[in-house]
């Protein structure tokens, strides 16, 4: 997926974050992120930010992520969403299915 | 006659010889208005107080916190000080807030260099957890500040007592009975026991009233200068006009739970006792309570502690008879002080010293109370946050969980991502073993050394778990939380009510 | 009574992570995850994508789990739908049903979706929102368009305003709706469920117009407001009168059973099947709602 423009997601209340997302000469994802849990939580909501864009093929990015204590799955959503919007894309894929 | 020849006088205890006229103060013939007027009392200035008062470098200064994040009395009185050049004191406060930040100085000109407190917040609170002192802040909960200045372990030289009203000769109250009323704060009850053993005690007021200023919190006779200023403080910061019900709706599920557990208790009887806080959940409690007491037709016999509105309307219901009152938290409850019969004013001793001859909380059948972090043994933290910096208050915590029969905590499973029930809290105030049940959202806990409770609670139908499961459940939600990196340095210290060490904070390590 | 209890389905806005995390601690008996009204026009995209990750990550539980997608009319519907399946809530709900066309239509695009995602087909429960006059005089057709169809809804503010009516405390506006609405349901033998009391600060209207619909029939009701679950579930909590007369019947019937009669008879009266019935309803509803269990989750 190609970043082309600036996609945002996400809101400032607590148990939210918002997701910026734009695009970067050159390869990989520069990402900075603050966090009201930072010490606690700093970097598992970064390795979720990365994995995340990494299943939907971002391979070049700059990010950054203001996090209000959001879950992982919050993280998730939000870059999905910021991605998707920086991609200027509708295609959504939903590879993921819930197991029962 | 010669006096030495009345049988056994030199047995007799205060006998200060023979009685001359000329060495009595001269009776006073001015007319009482006029001669109120002149009290030698009043000084026109701190700095004036501060002379008087002989302090010195190294003594000991108290203040009290009844006019919470409104209080001008401490940063003026420092500011004095340091312009007087006085040097190394220790500052002895009730508690400290947000609004003490410009201490921050003063401590970094050596104005103050050792804090005695219950709580500490904001920049002050940041600046202390990275290290700005090094003597270590001394944290005792309001009993146990009690016990150390009635022991004179903790001497206070000079008392430094705000007061929004106080007569010529130093009858100081928490309210104007007079005309305006702005700076009311109610009860005065830990001024007073300052008052009771300073070395030298002076009122601080603006509101400058006629003798004799009855009913009063501290009485002249503990009084030795009082000094009239513009503003003692911001009425916005001393008061809430009323603290209001939440509707937050994980605040009244944990409230009805409470309320509900405390009914299956055993404690909730006719003439009961109790203690509640201010925050959301305890408020909600006490309104379901209300509606208990009501359909059960029960009275409680006192509530203790700091008083809000909400058990002021309890109150003038006929629910709760009498009020005992260290702390009014709200312009209601300092009204009702000021005029109802039945609201007593109490000090911190009265209220929760383990030293004296019988203190209040040791008479509660339940207290309800909150926590920032509960740990598998129940151990609470309301000292420092999930990052480490200090940001509360000790308080009456550990004071009232240790003397109330049933001590309920209050606390929603997760503040945002953060668990409030851990494997280990960050910093112990009050001891598990004190601890009897904690209400979340999510689930009740009940302390393994009340078996026959959680009898109770499960025959009662109510949510009843283990305190590991609720972690369990957290953890599962949010994720294992890394911990906190602290430095070796210990910026503060933590006493039990008894004034053993129960536990230290340390310098939090930032990158 | 078989199945599920239904008395409460709390919404919860689909943009809003935080009453995300906590819908299952109110004790409601389905949570309803809305993509539709309470997600602006320009947050679609973010509120199904917050909504599929929260299904397929977190744990609720044994709580029922319903997703209320946007009309496929919209053409956002579809989108909802490609996320939603995938995420297996109990129950898609689709607003605005009109006719039983609107229920098939749907059906026909979730099984596409199960099969591409290899989810066994019907295992995706459905239930339809009736929000106008078209679709109250449809009630029947819609309520028997699928086998998937746990139960039908009234959607109120948007039939009222299609009525050209006000609504009004006693509901009296909605009276044919839902008659039309219960008597559906119960001929398809699925439930029916009434709309939401928006004014969570009159919790006397509430418990009054919760009181009226379990009277007619209803099984439940949608709570905008956690604090509507309590006092919904005490309406729906049968009276100590009524049980101990539901007890005296069971009573009587093992009694009968024990002698080996097919014919019980209580105070004199004889006990007929619709009898043991609404009994056997009432003491289930007793033993379901008396407690509050921690839900392993």
């Amino acid at each position: 997926m190609n970043i082309i423009t600036t996609g945002v997601a996400g809101t400032m209340e607590s148990s939210d974050i918002i997701v910026t997302v734009e695009p970067k000469a050159g390869e990989g994802i520069d990402l900075t992120l603050e966090s009201d849990v930072m010490q606690q939580f700093g970097k598992q909501i970064e390795k979720v930010i990365r994995d995340t864009l990494a299943e939907l093929g971002v391979n070049s990015a700059c990010v950054s992520a203001v996090d209000k204590g959001a879950l992982d799955c919050t993280v998730a959503a939000r870059t999905m969403a910021a991605a998707y919007r920086a991609a200027e894309s509708t295609d959504y894929v939903f590879n993921e299915v819930k197991k029962k | 006659m010669d006096i030495t020849k009345i049988p056994h006088i030199n047995e007799v205890s205060a006998f200060h010889g023979e009685y001359k006229p000329e060495d009595c103060e001269k009776k006073s013939t001015v007319r009482f208005d006029e001669r109120q007027k002149a009290s030698r009392k009043v000084l026109p200035s701190i700095e004036e107080a501060i002379k008087r008062s002989g302090l010195k470098d190294g003594m000991t200064i108290s203040f009290h916190h009844h006019f919470r994040n409104g209080d001008y009395v401490v940063n003026m009185v420092v500011d004095q000080i340091a312009k007087m050049g006085i040097k190394n004191l220790t500052l002895a406060a009730s508690s400290l807030t947000d609004c003490h930040w410009p201490l921050i100085d003063h401590i970094k000109n050596g104005v103050i260099n050792h804090i005695e407190t219950s709580g500490l917040r904001g920049k002050l609170a940041e600046e202390i957890s990275r290290g700005l002192m090094d003597f270590p802040i001394i944290f005792r909960s309001h009993g146990g500040r009690a016990a150390a200045i009635e022991t004179e372990e903790l001497h206070i030289d000079v008392a430094f007592l705000g007061a929004p009203s106080c007569d010529p000769y130093g009858n100081a109250n928490g309210y104007n009975r007079d005309d305006e009323n702005s700076s009311c704060c109610g009860s005065l009850g830990y001024a007073k026991l300052d008052a009771q053993h300073a070395d030298k005690c002076i009122v601080i007021t603006d509101h400058l009233v006629n003798f004799p200023n009855a009913p009063f919190g501290i009485p002249e006779s503990r009084v030795d200068w009082v000094v009239v200023v513009d503003n003692i403080g911001d009425p916005k910061g001393i008061m809430s006009g009323a603290t209001r019900y939440t509707k937050n709706p994980k605040e009244l599920l944990i409230a009805k739970t409470a309320a509900d557990v405390i009914e299956a208790s055993g404690y909730f009887e006719d003439n009961f006792s109790m203690q509640m806080g201010s925050g959301g959940a305890s408020l909600a409690t006490a309104r379901f309570l209300r509606d208990k007491m009501i359909e059960k037709d029960i009275k409680c016999r006192f509530a203790l502690g700091g008083i809000t509105g909400q058990i002021v309307q309890m109150h003038e219901e006929g629910l709760v008879k009498r009020i005992l009152d260290v702390q009014s938290f709200d312009l209601i409850a300092a009204n009702s002080l000021k005029n109802n019969r039945f609201h007593q004013q109490i000090d911190a001793s009265y209220y929760a010293s383990y030293v004296n001859r019988g203190a209040a909380v040791n008479q509660l059948d339940f207290v309800i109370l909150s926590a920032l972090e509960i740990d598998v043994d129940f151990n609470v933290n309301v000292m420092t946050g999930s990052d480490g910096v200090i940001r509360g208050a000790v308080g009456g915590h550990p004071d009232t969980a240790a003397g109330a029969s049933l001590t309920v905590v209050t606390a929603p499973l997760l503040r945002g991502r953060i668990p409030t029930v851990c494997e280990r809290v960050n910093t112990i105030c009050t001891p598990g073993n004190t601890i009897d049940v904690l209400v979340t959202d999510q689930g009740v806990a009940v302390n393994p050394n009340r078996p026959e409770l959680k009898e109770k609670l499960i025959a009662a139908g109510l949510p009843v778990t283990t305190i590991e499961k609720l972690k369990e459940r957290a953890e599962k939600v949010v994720g294992k939380p890394e911990p906190i990196q602290y430095k070796d340095r210990i910026v503060g210290v933590l006493m039990y009510r008894n004034n053993t060490v129960i536990d230290v904070i340390r310098q939090i390590k930032e990158d | 009574m078989s199945g599920r209890l239904r008395r409460s389905m709390l919404f919860v806005p689909g943009n809003n992570p935080g009453m995300i995390r906590d819908a299952h601690i109110y004790g409601s008996d389905s949570i309803m995850f809305d993509l539709e009204d309470s997600v602006a026009i320009t947050e679609k995209d973010t509120a199904r994508f917050l909504v599929y990750k929260a299904l397929t990550t977190l744990n609720y539980g044994k709580k029922e789990l319903v997703v209320r997608i946007n009309d496929l009319s919209s053409g956002i519907g579809i989108m909802d739908l490609e996320a939603i399946v995938r995420a297996r809530p109990d129950v898609i709900r689709l607003p605005k049903t009109e006719t039983a066309q609107d229920v098939i239509d749907c059906e026909r695009e979730i099984e596409r979706i199960e099969r591409e995602a290899g989810i066994p087909v019907g295992s995706t429960g459905m239930m339809a929102a009736i929000e106008s006059a078209i679709g109250v005089l449809n009630a029947k057709e819609i309520a028997f368009s699928s086998k998937r169809l746990i139960g039908i809804a009234l959607g109120a503010e948007d039939y009222v305003t299609d009525l050209k009516a006000t609504r009004s405390p006693e509901g009296i506006e909605l009276m044919f709706a839902r008659g039309m609405i219960v008597n559906a349901a119960k001929a398809a033998g699925i439930m029916a469920l009434d709309t939401v009391y928006s004014d969570v600060n009159n919790e006397e209207g509430f418990i009054a117009e919760a009181t009226l619909i379990r009277k007619m029939g209803f099984d439940g009701k949608s709570v905008i407001n956690p604090r509507q679950i309590r006092p919904l579930h005490a309406v729906f909590t049968p009276s100590e009168r009524d049980l101990k007369k539901a007890m005296a019947i069971m009573d009587a019937i093992a009694e009968a059973n024990a002698r080996g009669s097919g014919v019980a008879s209580l105070n004199g009266k004889m006990i007929d099947k619709p009898i043991v019935a609404r009994a056997q309803y009432l003491l289930e509803l007793y033993e379901r709602s008396k407690a509050m269990p921690v839900e392993e989750v």
